[in-house]
Order: structure tokens, then C-alpha cells, then sequence
């Protein structure tokens, strides 16, 4: 898309019946004869299940890849530590699921703000991605006579979610990563571990190739190609504390924003309600119990607050508010993750909170496995949990089957990303997006056990074509050499940036000091819930912080060789830039939806959307300088699931 | 559970590049709160470090939550520290209340993971070792509906069994041949239990054992270290399985396997 056309983004979604529509789409797509196809360059930056997906299809097609990903191994991507599950609609329970059926409830649990064509594509193509899962020796958990077993999960009234102990993340990354090995070995995927993205080029509206550090020798490289894939994932971090892993990060992300590609409601985030609790000021992250545990746990607080620092077993029945289950009488504990985390926030703030005072206040609720042990027995409760309860064991000290867990909710995923048509391809041709990097599926709320689905289908069977029917437009696509002066440009950009972090001009602090600061303004200001007088003061305090910053960043070593402090400099100072965006955005969202709980909007303690107003995709485009950006809009409309109120009462 | 801080002395291995001899430094730590992990402990050392204009311990590391595998420190001569079945970022300092409050911090060593910085190790060996055969070759695409093979579930639960390994590489550091043969027999068995890896089973097996050797991990001579160092408890029994597997293929095989390093 050439810039004049900026100001209206094209979905590109197919029309007609929407059963038919990728079908359709595919069939009238262009197509790279296989000879041809070695002679294109394909990088995908990233290496988790949308990326390691991509790459090594790519690569079985008959592509050249180049792979590269910040971690030792593409086996470490952070897609492995998704613990509960991965939806598919096989109906194997027989209890009425349908593609259509988890289609309609995407939409709908995304609180009607993503695009029909695509979640019904997805809710397709789960059938394929659990097929090619079993096939690559996934060992998905099975019952007695050999099939897959499946579990219901976070909001899900049909049991529909596959499931490897409480590591399918783990498994399902292994399947792709060992595909992507498979493609190493075979010659067509070149791999680049231990290498951070800092640059995309582009060459007339066209991404053209990348700038990257060799994290272990600080070498700064580029590498040119005909198509770019960003599969870099989430951007949680901004808060510092998260669920993610430490290395997560949004600067591939926002380095192709600022070369042109629109941010996509970069206010939607989602809170995880099942997390354990912060403990101290020295934490480094937090860490998410799978939300499988809300199917047999109980959530309650103590009725009284004097009740708050006893002992939980003391605490009678009577005495005891199990307020998902008092108040949304259908779904109990296992309405959608919005609303259970909304939830625990409302009776801690009411001084109901139980745990360790953190900055004066108990932050967490109980979570109880003592009716389902009397239910269904310790041994099953350790079949389904074992791994989960340990877990919690090791980071509290505490024992789930003799004491009740305690939770709370914590950044957990990012709707949120960079903007991407029906092909998922941005604005800068031949850029393309997949995984949570890009915006496009879970509209203001993610379901459980959607994120392994969207990126395993982006990676293994939306990429692979939709890259293919680009490149079949193109004739006579010639790569840009090395000595382009886009090339040399990006290449004394990411140079210069360096040079300017390592030299701050009054270095005090290691650049956490101010991560961490921000992190408080962002959940503070623009976490769980947002209003209007905090996102305006953290839009004036985010710049202020990003000034201390640029001045007092202290980083010892050099640039020239394997430097973590550097690294963490060069994320830190893009959260900044991003948590400002993401500020602008949820201000100019005058509405509540999913993940998006603006104070001022609500009816009766429940989320009010506004469809008449807000009833848009929100894409930002880059102007110049941070914190300028426009405000383009993408219209939604709603054929199939008419927007209704989402109510779990 | 008590909140009180104590003190610990560290001695970290300081090593600046591969070439350089390295030696233990040591360091004070005043004030270690008993509910923080291994990995904060260094991270709230290393802000200090560079607070003071001195370069921070490098260490791998990521999610921190005892799955991606990219921790690993040796801690007193045991690879992931004292607590059993719990990787370096899942260990709190609870476990060092009563001691010991002086310890000595290594890099995973063996020659098959040369020494990038301080305790970062290169294990791009591990990932060759899978690349020379550590997968079920299908097509995306190509695959049949999931339901048509069915799995017996005691033996998709041993699949899984092995498949937990993280990779982390703490087998290789606690044995005394730095033999990898728990990683390689857990991947070989994980795809030769099920029916979906049958086909190319014993081709597997020789590929990653002479994989594994060409990298200069040593043979395995029993010792079972590897098994008490993991921390997923990935079993013994998968080198045994491993044997089986590649001794088989010895005596069927029709071809050699060229040696790939």
C-alpha cells in the first residue's frame, strides 16, 4: 500500500458466505511454481509457533529462510510456556461444537472488536493444526481407548481444548521446533539464534530486509530479502511485571511501526486472573498457574475483613464469599478472564484481599482444591494438577492439597499489535505478521487456549500462502544488495541508537531502575482498570520518566561484545514509546470492552460497550516523533454474530 | 515460613570471552530475602555491579518459570542448586535459610558447551543433535485426521514422560563422562513410543548417537547423575531404550551414517 492510501486500511477480507470465504480466497490466490521458489528470501524474525511454524513450512515449500530469534535455541521461544491447552473444534465430545460454534464464541469473547472473515478462518483451520500436531508426535494426553481427551476451559461451554499435561505450550513448540530442525538439516532454513532484530528496511513501501545484533559478539549485520515475517510475539513487558519471559519484547515490533506499519489497539491487553501473587520489590516476573485450575477450584475471600490474615481452614463456610459463583450463577468460576480478574480487584479493593501486605495492601483471593479433593480424591486432583500444584509449592512454600492457593491477576497477553490485513500482511508490502505480534483475532479479549491455535495457524497454514500469493504478484523482484543506501541508512540508524544509550550524558541507574518505574505507571494507570485523570497523568509522567531515562541510563561493558545490560537498555527505551501509545489509545477508547475497562463506562459494575461509537479497529500510524501518531480507522461489521451484550450473570 | 534477610557470600565465575582463563570472584550479598528466586538474587547483585560501573554476571535465562530451559548454573558442584527437580530460576533462597550461606556459582561445563561469558554456555550442540534426526518427517498439510491412530494411553503418558525434557543441558554437567545421553535417549524414545515415529525409527536412533559423539559428549557409563540433576526427572530408562534402539539399527542397517559436525 503506497502512502497515499494510508488513511484508509484495506481488510482485504473475502465476502459471500463466510464458510466459503478463505476457501474462495485461496482458490483465487496466485501461486509461486515450485522451481521459482528458491529464489526468493524469506526472514522471519521470531521463533515460537507462529514464526517456527512459518519458517519451517516456508522452508518445506521450497523457500529460502533465514530464522532468527534473541534466545540460544528457537526451542526456548516463550510460545513454550503456555500451560493449559489448545482449543479445536472436533465435536470428539459429541457435545454440539462446531467450527461455527467456536467461531461465534471468538467473536464474542473478544467483546466484538475483531474482524468475522478472519476468526472464522481460524476456527477452520484448528481442525488441520491438531491433525499436523499428532502427526509430528505431539503427545497430547488420550483417554482409555487411545483418542484425544479434551477439557472444558476459561469460558468454553463444550469441552474442545487439547491438552499435554499442563505443558502443551511446551509440546506444541517442540512439534514445530523439531519441523523447523527437520528444514535446517534439509539445507532451506538458515537459523540466526542469539540475534535481536533493531531495524527493518524499506525500499518504496516495500520491507526489503532487516538490521540485526549478534548478541554474543555485538556485531551489527543486515540481511536482505524479498518478504519479512514479524513473529516476535506480546508486548506485556511494558508493565516489568508479567507474565512473560524475561526477554519478551516489542522492538522488532516498533521499529517496523516507526518505518510505517499502523499499531492495532494497542490499549487491549489481558489480564490472566490465575497468577501468584507478587511477594516483594525484588520481583523479576510473575508467573501464571494454568487457568485450567479454575475448573475444579473454588474462588472465595473471607466475608470479613478481620477474617483476612487468619488461617484459611479456620475460616468457616458461612464466612466464606465465593463471589464468582455468588454473582455470575451460570458460569461460576469460570467466567471469561476479564471479568474473574475485574473480580478479584473489586473485593481487594474493598479490603477483602488475603496474603503478604505488599505497599499496604493484601493482593490476592483464595483459589480451593479442598471440595474437588473430597470429589474426585488426591489422585486425581494430582493427575490433572500434579505438575501445576508443584510449581506453586516451589514458589511459595505453601501446599495447594493441604492449603487453598492464592491468586491474582497479572499481565498475562497482548491483543494488541501491529496492523494486518486478511493476509496478515501490514501496511509496508511484503511485511507480514503473525502470532501475538499481530492484532488481528482476538479482538478486545482473548479465550482461553486461542493464543497456541491463532499461532500455529498463522505460522503453519495462513503464512505459507498468503506470502506465496504475494510473491506470485511480483515480476521481476530483484533483492536489494548489501550496498543500498536504505541498507547503509538503517545500518547507521541501529549504530547511532546504540552509541546514544551506551553514552548517556549523567549515567546513574541500570536501565530496570526506570523499567520498573514505568511498569508502575502503566499498571497503575492503564492495568485492569483506566479513567481518564490517570491516563492523562501517565501520559505527562511517561516522557518526563523517558528523559530521566535517556540522560541517567548507566551500561557497563561495551557494545562490541555479549552485553545483557545493553539489551535490556534498547527494550526499555522502546516501552517507553510504546506504553505512551498504548496510553493515547485507551483514552481515546471512550468505552469498556474485554480487556479494556474504562471506569467511566460501565453499567451496574459491568462493562459498556459502545458499538454506535467504538465499533473499530484502532491503528495508529507512525508521525515523525513519539507520542504524535494518527489515529486511523478500520470499521467493523458484524454479519454472522450480531453484537449482543456479553453478559456471564 | 519466615521473611527474615541473611547474608551470603558468592564466588561467581568470571570468564569474559572463550579465550580468556576465568577465575571465581567473590561477592557480598547483605541482604537475601528468603522468597526470592536464585536468578533475582544475581539480577539484584548485577544492578548493583553496573550502579557501580562494573559489567554484570552474564547468565542465560528467560522464562523463569522452570520450562524454556535457558537457565542452568552449577551451585556447589550441583547443577540447578540443592532443591531436586527444580531448575536455577525456580529455586528460592528459601532452600539457603539454614545454609549453606557461602557458595560457589559455575557455567554448566563440558567440552561439547564452550564458554561464551562468565555462565553463559554455548549448547548449539544440543540443537544439532536433534537436527540430525530428532522429528517425524511430515508435510504440513499432509497429515491424517488426528483421531485414525489410536494411542494406548499408558503409552502416550511414557511419550510424554520423556518429551518434558527442557533442554536445558544440566545432564551433561552433572555427569562425569559429560555424556548427553539422557537428552538423546529422551527425544529418541519420546518419537520411537509412538506409532507416529515408527517409520523412521532406527534411522533416528543412529543419526542422533553418532550426532551425539561427533559434538565430543562422552559415552554413558551408568553413573545416573544425569537423572538426579534433571529437573524434570526425565528417567534413566530412556538411555536404556536408546540402546536398544541404536544397537538394533547397528545390526539391520543398510547404510552408514555420514559423520556431520
Amino acid at each position: 500500500m503506497s502512502e497515499g492510501n494510508l488513511m484508509e486500511l484495506r481488510s482485504n477480507a473475502p465476502t459471500g458466505p463466510i464458510e466459503e470465504r478463505w476457501t474462495k480466497h485461496k482458490a483465487a490466490s496466485n501461486l509461486v511454481a515450485p522451481a521459482n521458489r528458491r529464489r526468493y528470501n524469506v526472514i522471519v524474525v521470531g521463533s515460537g509457533l507462529a514464526g517456527g511454524a512459518a519458517a519451517a513450512t516456508l522452508g518445506e515449500l521450497g523457500y529460502n529462510v533465514k530464522c532468527f530469534c534473541y534466545q540460544d535455541s528457537p526451542r526456548r521461544a516463550h510460545s513454550i510456556a503456555a500451560q493449559g491447552g489448545i482449543n479445536a473444534a472436533k465435536n470428539y465430545q459429541n457435545d454440539g461444537d462446531s467450527v461455527f460454534r467456536l467461531f461465534y464464541d471468538t467473536v464474542k469473547g473478544g467483546d466484538f472488536r475483531a474482524r468475522e472473515s478472519n476468526v472464522y478462518r481460524l476456527a477452520e483451520l484448528s481442525l488441520n493444526i491438531i491433525d499436523q500436531a499428532v502427526a509430528q508426535g505431539v503427545p497430547f494426553a488420550r483417554e482409555y481407548g487411545g483418542g484425544l481427551a479434551n477439557r472444558s476451559f476459561g469460558g468454553a461451554q463444550v469441552s474442545r481444548t487439547f491438552y499435554a499435561r499442563g505443558q502443551t505450550g511446551q509440546q506444541l513448540l517442540l512439534g514445530a521446533y523439531s519441523a523447523l530442525s527437520r528444514q535446517i538439516e534439509a539445507g532451506t532454513v538458515e537459523m540466526f539464534p542469539r540475534h535481536e532484530m533493531l531495524d527493518l528496511i524499506v525500499v518504496d513501501g516495500e520491507a526489503r530486509g532487516i538490521v540485526t545484533r549478534n548478541l554474543v559478539n555485538g556485531k551489527i549485520e543486515a540481511h536482505t530479502a524479498h518478504v519479512v515475517v514479524l513473529a516476535t510475539g506480546g508486548y506485556g513487558n511494558v508493565f516489568y511485571l508479567s507474565t512473560n519471559a524475561k526477554g519478551s519484547n516489542a522492538t522488532a515490533i516498533w521499529r517496523a511501526h516507526r518505518k510505517g506499519a499502523p499499531f492495532a489497539n494497542p490499549c487491549f491487553t489481558q489480564i490472566h486472573p490465575t497468577c501468584i501473587p507478587q511477594s516483594g520489590a525484588y520481583q523479576s516476573k510473575l508467573t501464571l498457574m494454568s487457568e485450567s485450575l479454575r475448573n475444579d477450584g473454588r474462588v472465595w475471600v473471607p466475608r470479613k475483613k478481620e477474617d483476612c490474615d487468619k488461617d484459611p481452614r479456620s475460616i468457616p463456610e458461612a464466612d466464606r464469599y465465593y463471589y464468582l459463583e455468588e454473582r455470575y450463577p451460570a458460569f461460576g468460576n469460570l467466567v471469561p478472564r476479564d471479568v474473574a480478574s475485574r473480580n478479584a480487584m473489586y473485593v481487594c479493593n474493598d479490603g477483602l484481599g488475603v496474603g503478604p501486605m505488599v505497599d499496604g495492601q493484601r493482593r490476592g483471593v483464595y483459589l480451593d482444591f479442598a471440595d474437588a479433593i473430597k470429589r474426585l480424591g488426591e489422585q486425581t486432583v494430582r493427575e490433572r494438577y500434579g505438575n501445576l500444584f508443584e510449581m506453586y509449592e516451589r514458589i511459595t512454600g505453601e501446599s495447594p492439597y493441604e492449603t487453598p492457593m492464592r491468586i491474582y491477576p497479572a499481565i498475562h497477553y497482548t491483543m494488541g499489535g501491529l496492523w494486518v490485513d486478511y493476509n496478515l500482511m501490514s501496511t509496508i508490502d511484503g511485511l507480514f505478521v503473525g502470532g501475538e505480534a499481530n492484532f488481528s483475532d482476538h479482538g478486545a479479549n482473548r479465550l482461553g487456549a486461542s493464543a497456541l491455535m491463532q499461532g500455529l495457524a498463522d505460522g503453519y497454514f495462513i503464512l505459507p500462502f498468503t506470502i506465496g500469493n504475494y510473491l506470485g504478484t511480483k515480476r521481476n523482484f530483484k533483492e536489494i544488495g548489501d550496498d543500498h543506501p536504505a541498507v547503509k541508512d538503517a545500518l547507521n540508524e541501529v549504530t547511532d541508537r546504540i552509541k546514544g544509550l551506551m553514552n548517556a550524558p549523567d549515567p546513574k541507574h541500570a536501565p530496570e531502575y526506570y523499567h520498573r518505574k514505568l511498569g508502575a505507571i502503566m499498571w497503575d494507570k492503564c492495568g485492569m482498570a483506566r479513567n481518564k485523570a490517570g491516563l492523562e497523568e501517565a501520559i505527562e509522567e511517561i516522557p518526563k520518566l523517558y528523559e530521566e531515562f535517556k540522560r541517567h541510563v548507566k551500561i557497563s561493558g561495551s557494545g562490541e561484545s555479549f552485553n545483557q545490560c545493553l539489551e535490556r537498555a534498547g527494550r526499555t527505551a522502546d516501552f517507553f514509546e510504546l506504553g505512551l501509545l498504548m496510553c493515547k489509545d485507551a483514552l481515546a477508547r471512550e468505552e469498556s470492552c474485554g480487556g479494556h475497562f474504562r471506569e467511566e463506562h460501565q453499567e451496574e459494575g459491568e462493562a459498556a460497550r459502545d458499538d454506535e461509537n467504538f465499533s473499530y479497529v484502532a491503528a495508529w500510524a507512525w508521525n515523525g516523533e513519539s507520542g504524535s501518531q494518527k489515529l486511523i480507522k478500520e470499521p467493523l461489521s458484524f454479519e454472522y454474530v450480531k453484537p449482543s451484550k456479553r453478559s456471564y450473570k | 515460613m519466615s521473611d527474615k534477610t541473611f547474608k551470603m557470600t558468592l564466588h561467581v565465575w568470571r570468564q569474559s570471552g572463550p579465550n580468556d582463563a576465568g577465575k571465581f570472584e567473590r561477592y557480598e550479598c547483605p541482604e537475601v530475602n528468603p522468597h526470592m528466586s536464585f536468578l533475582e538474587l544475581l539480577d539484584d547483585l548485577n544492578e548493583r555491579l553496573i550502579a557501580d560501573g562494573q559489567e554484570g554476571i552474564a547468565f542465560d535465562h528467560d522464562c523463569r518459570e522452570g520450562i524454556c530451559g535457558a537457565c542452568g548454573v552449577v551451585i556447589n558442584g550441583v547443577p540447578h542448586g540443592p532443591q531436586r527437580r527444580t531448575t536455577t530460576c525456580q529455586l528460592h533462597m528459601r532452600q539457603f535459610i539454614n545454609g549453606p550461606h557461602e557458595v560457589w556459582v559455575e557455567p554448566f561445563r563440558a567440552s561439547a558447551f564452550p564458554i561464551i561469558k562468565d555462565l553463559t554456555v554455548d549448547r548449539g550442540a544440543f540443537d544439532r543433535i536433534i537436527q540430525a534426526g530428532g522429528y517425524v518427517s511430515v508435510r504440513t498439510g499432509s497429515a491424517a485426521e488426528a483421531n485414525e491412530i489410536p494411542v494406548p494411553k499408558k503409552i502416550a503418558d511414557r511419550a510424554m514422560d520423556a518429551a518434558e525434557c527442557i533442554g536445558c543441558g544440566a545432564c551433561v554437567a552433572a555427569c562425569p563422562n559429560a555424556s548427553a545421553s539422557l537428552f538423546t535417549g529422551a527425544k529418541i524414545s519420546h518419537l520411537g513410543l509412538l506409532p507416529q515415529g515408527q517409520p523412521e525409527r532406527e534411522d533416528r536412533a543412529r543419526k542422533m548417537v553418532a550426532q551425539h559423539d561427533a559434538e565430543g559428549f562422552g559415552g554413558c557409563t551408568n553413573h545416573n547423575e544425569c537423572e538426579a540433576a534433571c529437573p524434570k526427572g526425565i528417567s534413566v530408562d530412556f538411555i536404556a531404550q536408546m540402546n536398544r534402539d541404536f544397537l538394533k539399527s547397528m545390526l539391520t542397517a543398510k547404510d552408514d551414517v555420514p559423520n556431520r559436525k
